[in-house]
């Protein structure tokens, strides 16, 4: 079930991007994209489950707009951080990999959170590991994993677990 | 419209700029990839989503860009932050912590246990052939 609904999900995202980039309906165009369509869906069997895993609720798709929102105003943040760190002479930093713990448990989720984490203030994810994220931290304020969860990875986890979980 | 376009593609264009100052004046290697791998995302999205405004021919393909930066950007940054961590790329000397060392020391003992492990498995066979000889 999860298999097929991966097949579904991967043939739509892969037309529409597709069509994004030939930008036309005609036949050749969309033959030869039938053969790449064809192609990958036959390279990313193993994906399948992943990708079957994503749920689709309203309150899923209501809630996307506001998650990128939100992640395009940390980037935006992240960049007017770094960029004063940058700037001043005497390079304000403090560094160091803290252990973050998270409450997101599927994979899609952790992948997103820490894509998310890498682009906001001061924050890099370097590895995953189960419930925990291993982060480098441009200014530690706090080693301790619930401390850290907290000024760092809290503020996505509430969408983020609506959206994913 | 196009305003706007030419007015993102000059933000762009700064924080990219910005990035590479970045790298230069960051210590490590971790620093530096922190500098330039959101200075680079934020640059190029910035970029891009000007040329989709200048031109609105392009606002489609460049929508997918976007996306492909967006989802791939982060994922190399971690992943050449996570290679250096384990190939023991030291971090700045006033780092004030490292939770990754103990991980890294667990998988260090890991492989060295199967390591020994298999040594193990060996050992009957070669005791077989010196037998056989």
């Amino acid at each position: 079930m999860r298999q097929i609904k991966g097949i579904i999900l991967l043939t739509i995202v892969l037309t529409a991007v597709w069509l994004l980039l030939t930008g036309s309906f005609a036949a050749e165009e969309l033959i030869v994209g039938g053969f790449v369509l064809a192609l990958s869906l036959i390279l990313f069997r193993r994906y399948y489950e992943l990708f079957g895993g994503l749920r689709f609720s309203l309150k899923a798709l209501a809630l996307l707009p506001a998650y990128l929102i939100l992640f395009v105003w940390e980037l935006i943040k992240s960049n007017i951080d770094v960029a004063s760190r940058v700037l001043r002479p005497s390079l304000p930093i403090n560094p160091g990999i803290v252990k973050v713990k998270t409450d997101l448990k599927s994979d899609v989720g952790k992948l997103v959170l820490a894509n998310s984490i890498t682009l906001t203030p001061g924050t890099l994810t370097i590895d995953v590991d189960d419930d925990f994220l291993y982060i480098h931290w441009i200014d530690v304020k706090d080693s301790s994993p619930e401390a850290a969860q907290t000024r760092i990875s809290r503020r996505f986890e509430g969408l983020l677990k609506e959206i994913v979980e | 419209m196009e305003l706007l376009g030419h007015i993102l593609i000059l933000i762009g264009s700064i924080f990219s700029l910005l990035g590479a100052f970045g790298i230069l004046r960051m210590p490590d290697i971790y620093n530096r990839l922190q500098a330039g791998t959101k200075a680079t995302t934020l640059g190029a999205l910035s970029l891009i989503l000007g040329v989709g405004l200048a031109n609105p021919a392009f606002l489609g393909k460049s929508i997918l860009l976007i996306l492909f930066i967006v989802l791939t950007n982060p994922i190399s940054s971690s992943t050449i932050a996570r290679s250096g961590r384990r190939a023991d790329i030291p971090m700045l000397k006033n780092a004030v912590v490292d939770a990754y060392a103990e991980k890294v020391g667990k998988t260090q003992a890991a492989a060295d246990k199967k390591r020994s492990n298999r040594a193990d498995a060996d050992d009957p066979q070669t005791a077989v052939k010196e037998a056989n000889v």
